[in-house]
């Protein structure tokens, strides 16, 4: 398998988060939320919950994970600070 | 003490808290004025981003906005948090890479060109001041409900705060006082939100006590609340209205804008490191993520309280709607504010509270004697009478007037720092004065961000009836304007300054039109706002994504007609992309 360049990876790295901030956002909280309305998590209907819970916890562990990870991506390459 | 000495008080010793900051914090250099000499702790400018970014509409608004909303509030919920996705994933780090001072000075840059520059310091403007003036309004409106003094009182005590600290500390004042605002915000945000989570549920955490099940009767709070609104003619509080292309359309405007505001992205310029600007967006969305996880639990408390007091039993029976001369205290409260109004139009001297715009319904209330819905409910006063409503002390209602003002004072100020920035700095320094000196910039600086306070004090007083309106501008204006060419600036070396310019200047004015169309800005409307005549039923709140699609394929088709790039503004992109 070819190496992936410094710039490759990142991208490959934001492609996957992109896709999972678009699927719990978009995807469960709006285009899919009335099929997943029936199903119940605790009292809410979990569509419901997914756009006004969900998918905000979702979007915070995505940045979190980003900056982790890119951090071990910028020493990999060695193109880190200090 | 009674509530008027102690709000007094409160407000007053958080007033002496900013200025002794803006004291400690002063500006020596521009560096300072504009990006707090890049010292920021990532931690510290994730609170200050939160503060900037949280304003008196998602402080006083939004959780009343959600209440009436129910699931179609979703849009502000998503809209105003995914956003911070894109900031940290696709422009921060880049920008902060970029390493100077303003985000036209990046696009004049990374395009080459004077124009791009000030196409961009327009658009930056238009945004900044369209939202300030929603913020001293907002000022206005909490001095004038808690300290008693009037409107413009309030207006002139604000202006002369964030003047204080603004001027005097620049960038560098206006993050500590943020951080310090971003306490006083969410502390009073969340200690009623606790106290009236327990009451009903008897969790503590109001993000528990949504999903649980209310004290009297062991049914789940939303199911319960589907059912008393919709047995009154109200859509159930769990299922939308809006339709599916248009919440979606609205969301990702929303998105966009709020990842290419400028006085959020400026913050990112503030940290030391570029792996400091990536953590740094989260410890930002944590901050705000608090207030937004809080604010629909809140709204749906709110709503429940709301409607029990005023519907005391099954719909039908006479017993069962509240008699208009025993309703509780705050509800006179607010009636003097205007902002609660009741409307005995079947004279029986009851309130009926329904939706009489639900034909059905309406025909099932005439035979029960009902003729028309008689309360008329401002969804400004949830998040400010909840204390009251919840019977907390009067300590409680004093933060809260505290952390309106601290909500509106601080995204005020980051906002008015921005204008004057681009002021000073991308117009002054760069294309009317290229010789002056640092010392001459920052005074510059200074006086710009004096003048705007004041343009902004005048707005606040005089609002232009369309403040509404213009708030959903600057998010698809933001959308459809800055942020396409930031990105494509970073991600692709092939986007030339004539695809920039025109990818700018076609996306502002589509959705500048469009807007003025349906809403009509300083003119009539040309047709009316309804969605039968929207382009493929997208609001004019959602019409920034459509812009925003416009700006990128006019950039990318101008730019592969047109020549490369020069070879300095390739190496330009490719230092950015890395760290180091």
């Amino acid at each position: 398998m070819k190496k992936l360049t410094y710039w490759q990876e990142n991208l490959r790295l934001v492609g996957l988060c992109l896709c999972i901030w678009f699927l719990v956002s978009f995807g469960f909280g709006i285009l899919l939320v009335e099929p997943l309305n029936a199903i119940s998590f605790g009292g809410f209907k979990l569509g419901f919950w997914f756009a006004q819970q969900g998918s905000i916890y979702v979007f915070l562990i995505l940045i979190f994970f980003y900056a982790w990870r890119m951090n071990a991506i910028d020493k990999k390459h060695d193109v880190d600070e200090n | 003490m009674d509530l008027q000495t102690l709000t007094y008080v409160v407000v007053g010793t958080s007033f002496v808290i900013y200025i002794a900051i803006a004291f400690w914090s002063k500006a020596k250099s521009t560096g300072e004025f504009y990006v707090a000499g890049k010292h920021v702790h990532p931690v510290a400018n994730g609170m200050a981003t939160a503060a900037d970014w949280m304003s008196a509409a998602s402080f006083i608004s939004m959780a009343g906005l959600i209440a009436f909303l129910g699931y179609d509030g979703s849009v502000y919920l998503m809209g105003w948090t995914g956003g911070y996705v894109l900031l940290a994933l696709l422009l921060a780090p880049y920008l902060r890479k970029f390493g100077k001072f303003t985000v036209p000075e990046f696009i004049g840059d990374r395009y080459y060109s004077q124009t791009a520059r000030v196409v961009a310091v327009i658009c930056l403007i238009v945004i900044s001041f369209t939202y300030v003036a929603g913020q001293m309004r907002g000022v206005g409106i909490v001095f004038s409900r808690f300290l008693n003094v009037e409107i413009e009182y309030g207006l002139v005590i604000g202006m002369a705060i964030v003047f204080v600290y603004a001027v005097l500390g620049g960038m560098k004042g206006i993050t500590y006082t943020q951080v310090a605002q971003y306490c006083v915000l969410i502390f009073a945000y969340t200690v009623p939100a606790v106290f009236i989570s327990i009451q009903v549920t008897g969790q503590p955490v109001p993000q528990v006590g949504f999903g649980s099940e209310v004290l009297d009767g062991g049914v789940y709070l939303l199911h319960k609340l589907d059912q008393i609104v919709t047995d009154l003619g109200f859509p159930a509080y769990t299922e939308g209205t809006k339709s599916t292309i248009d919440v979606f359309f609205i969301t990702f405007a929303l998105m966009v804008g709020t990842a290419g505001l400028p006085h959020v992205l400026v913050r990112f310029f503030t940290v030391p490191r570029v792996r400091d600007a990536r953590i740094s967006a989260g410890w930002a969305l944590l901050f705000i993520a608090i207030l937004y996880t809080i604010a629909p639990s809140v709204g749906a408390l709110a709503r429940l309280n709301l409607t029990e007091t005023i519907q005391l039993g099954p719909v039908g029976m006479t017993e069962s709607n509240l008699m208009y001369e025993d309703r509780p205290e705050w509800f006179k409260t607010w009636e003097r504010t205007g902002l609660l109004t009741f409307d005995d139009k079947n004279s029986d001297g009851r309130i009926q509270y329904y939706d009489d715009t639900n034909i059905a319904f309406v025909a099932e209330a005439e035979k029960i004697g009902w003729k028309g819905n008689e309360l008329t409910v401002d969804r400004d006063i949830i998040v400010l009478a909840n204390p009251e409503i919840a019977k907390l002390p009067d300590w409680v209602v004093a933060l809260v007037a505290a952390g309106g003002i601290a909500a509106a004072l601080s995204t005020a100020a980051g906002l008015l720092l921005v204008i004057s920035a681009s002021v000073s700095h991308d117009l002054a320094k760069s294309v009317f004065a290229r010789n002056i000196s640092d010392k001459t910039e920052l005074t510059l600086g200074r006086v710009s961000a004096g003048i705007a306070i004041l343009l902004a004090g005048y707005l606040g007083y005089n609002p232009p009836g369309f403040v509404a309106q213009v708030v959903a501008l600057a998010f698809g204006l933001a959308a459809a304007s800055l942020f396409p060419v930031i990105l494509l600036g970073i991600f692709s070396v092939r986007v030339n300054d004539r695809g920039a310019i025109a990818g700018m200047l076609s996306g502002l004015l589509f959705t500048v039109g469009y807007i003025v169309y349906f809403k009509g800005v300083f003119i009539e409307p040309f047709a009316e706002n309804v969605a039968e005549n929207w382009l493929f039923g997208i609001s004019p709140e959602g019409i920034g994504t459509v812009g925003m699609i416009l700006n990128f394929s006019v950039a990318l088709v101008v730019s592969y007609m047109t020549p490369r790039p020069p070879d300095h503004v390739r190496d330009l992109v490719e230092n950015i992309r890395v760290p180091r």
